[in-house]
């Protein structure tokens, strides 16, 4: 199962873009999107911090953080205070670019093939993709879910690499928090920025 | 002894089966003990499997194709049972066609020729086929060594060493073919399988255990995505979004 190495390998190519407007149409916006990264994360002159801070900024930009943050809370976000749930997001959105950039480090040489794209309904359009790693491994497949009710600004709300999806992971390991926790959101906020902290 | 456990084990796993309808595979069977077998495993990972993992990545890269390779299409063996119980007449076509190619003109396997020629095996057992006919995955833990399951895959995984032509001629030592084996070639090759995959996993891992706040969590929720999707046969998007609009 290359799966796996697949998933966090592409994690972050989906936070690559430029600071260009890209096109509104979601293939386009995908492969525009992630070309623009490949080619950005494959400079040799830039360092580290460089990339870190260009990954942060097209991440704000085109994934939509604040709903991700709301998706991967759960049931709780419709029962806890909204100052509760505002805090959440903030500490969400720390951890979650910190967690991206991380994984920078993790990314190789890759071509990039936009297949298809399949609306799913006025909001939801999937794209299916392809990464080709140079090193000869076997191609993995990539689909973004992509939030489409502003369709001038489509933003990227998952990815789902080989079947699995990274909200979906990430949901279910915050609530396997929240229920060790009495659904203690304040938990969670300290959790997250125990993280952003480290 | 050894059998009174055995009794135990099977009587928890039907015990539950049977409550497969109640249990999702998200609640859990017995969380303290899974998170402490869980410990247990990372530590057996960080000792013993990652650094020979490591080791087999530096592996010329003929080597590891071939040892991948080989192991793949013993897996394969289990699929065509499954495929049969499974009704599904294509993918029988697709993983027989595919063990008698690679055995044959792949040469024992370290060659993969069926791929080029159209034949892509989906790797099927006894879990995926319970699946198939509506069985739900039930609750969750996690194996010493073997990593996470459910209670319709652990059944699963032990009616596979009695569907499995390789368990078959190996750890049941009865011949197929003029073919036979024994309990360490079963185990060499199933070892040989771990290691490959965890070769092949070594980033993945250094990152989900660096990103993850709950590690435990996210190997449970990786495992039961991919468990679905392998009974599907399909990469399906969740669609659980809902209408969460901004």
């Amino acid at each position: 199962m290359n799966r796996l190495s697949i998933f966090f390998l592409s994690f972050f190519l989906m936070f690559q873009s430029s600071l260009l407007a890209y096109s509104t149409d979601p293939k386009e916006f995908i492969s525009e999107l992630v070309s623009e990264a490949i080619n950005k994360l494959s400079d040799k002159s830039l360092t580290i911090e460089e990339k870190s801070e260009f990954i942060e900024k097209i991440a704000l930009e085109n994934v939509d953080i604040p709903a991700l943050g709301l998706y991967t809370l759960g049931e709780l976000r419709k029962t806890s205070d909204k100052s509760d749930v505002s805090r959440y997001q903030k500490a969400f959105e720390k951890y979650f670019l910190k967690s991206l950039t991380s994984r920078l480090s993790d990314y190789s040489s890759s071509k990039f093939e936009v297949i298809n794209s399949d609306q799913k309904s006025a909001n939801y359009t999937i794209i299916n993709s392809k990464i080709l790693p140079n090193d000869g491994n076997p191609e993995i497949k990539i689909d973004w879910r992509i939030y489409t009710k502003n369709p001038d600004k489509p933003l990227i709300r998952d990815l789902i690499v080989e079947g699995l999806s990274l909200a979906r992971t990430q949901k279910e390991e915050f609530a396997s928090i929240l229920s060790s926790n009495n659904n203690d959101i304040n938990i969670l906020i300290s959790k997250l920025e125990e993280f952003t902290k480290e | 002894m050894i059998s009174k456990k055995i009794a135990s084990v099977l009587c928890f796993i039907i015990i539950s089966i049977t409550s497969l309808d109640k249990a999702k595979a998200s609640e859990e069977c017995f969380e303290g003990v899974s998170r402490t077998i869980f410990k247990f495993n990372l530590a057996f990972d960080n000792v013993i499997l990652e650094p020979i993992a490591k080791g087999y990545n530096k592996l010329p890269n003929p080597i590891k194709i071939g040892t991948s390779n080989f192991t793949s299409n013993i897996a394969t063996l289990l699929s065509i049972p499954n495929a049969l119980l499974q009704g599904n007449l294509a993918q029988l076509g697709h993983s027989t066609g595919s063990v008698i190619v690679n055995s044959t003109v792949g040469i024992l396997g370290l060659f993969n020729p069926a791929e080029r020629m159209g034949l892509k095996p989906h790797k099927e057992d006894v879990g995926q086929t319970l699946g198939t006919y509506g069985v739900g995955p039930g609750c969750y833990f996690v194996l010493p060594i073997l990593g996470p399951t459910t209670a319709r895959d652990s059944l699963g995984m032990i009616a596979d060493t009695f569907v499995d032509p390789f368990a078959y001629i190996t750890i049941r030592e009865k011949e197929l073919f003029g073919i036979s084996g024994n309990d360490l070639d079963y185990f060499s090759v199933k070892g040989t399988t771990a290691v490959d995959f965890r070769a092949d996993n070594i980033t993945a891992f250094e990152s989900l255990e660096k990103n993850s706040i709950d590690l435990y969590s996210s190997f449970k929720s990786v495992y039961l995505q991919n468990r679905e999707n392998k009974i599907k046969n399909s990469l399906g998007d969740q669609d659980d979004w809902g209408n969460l609009d901004n």
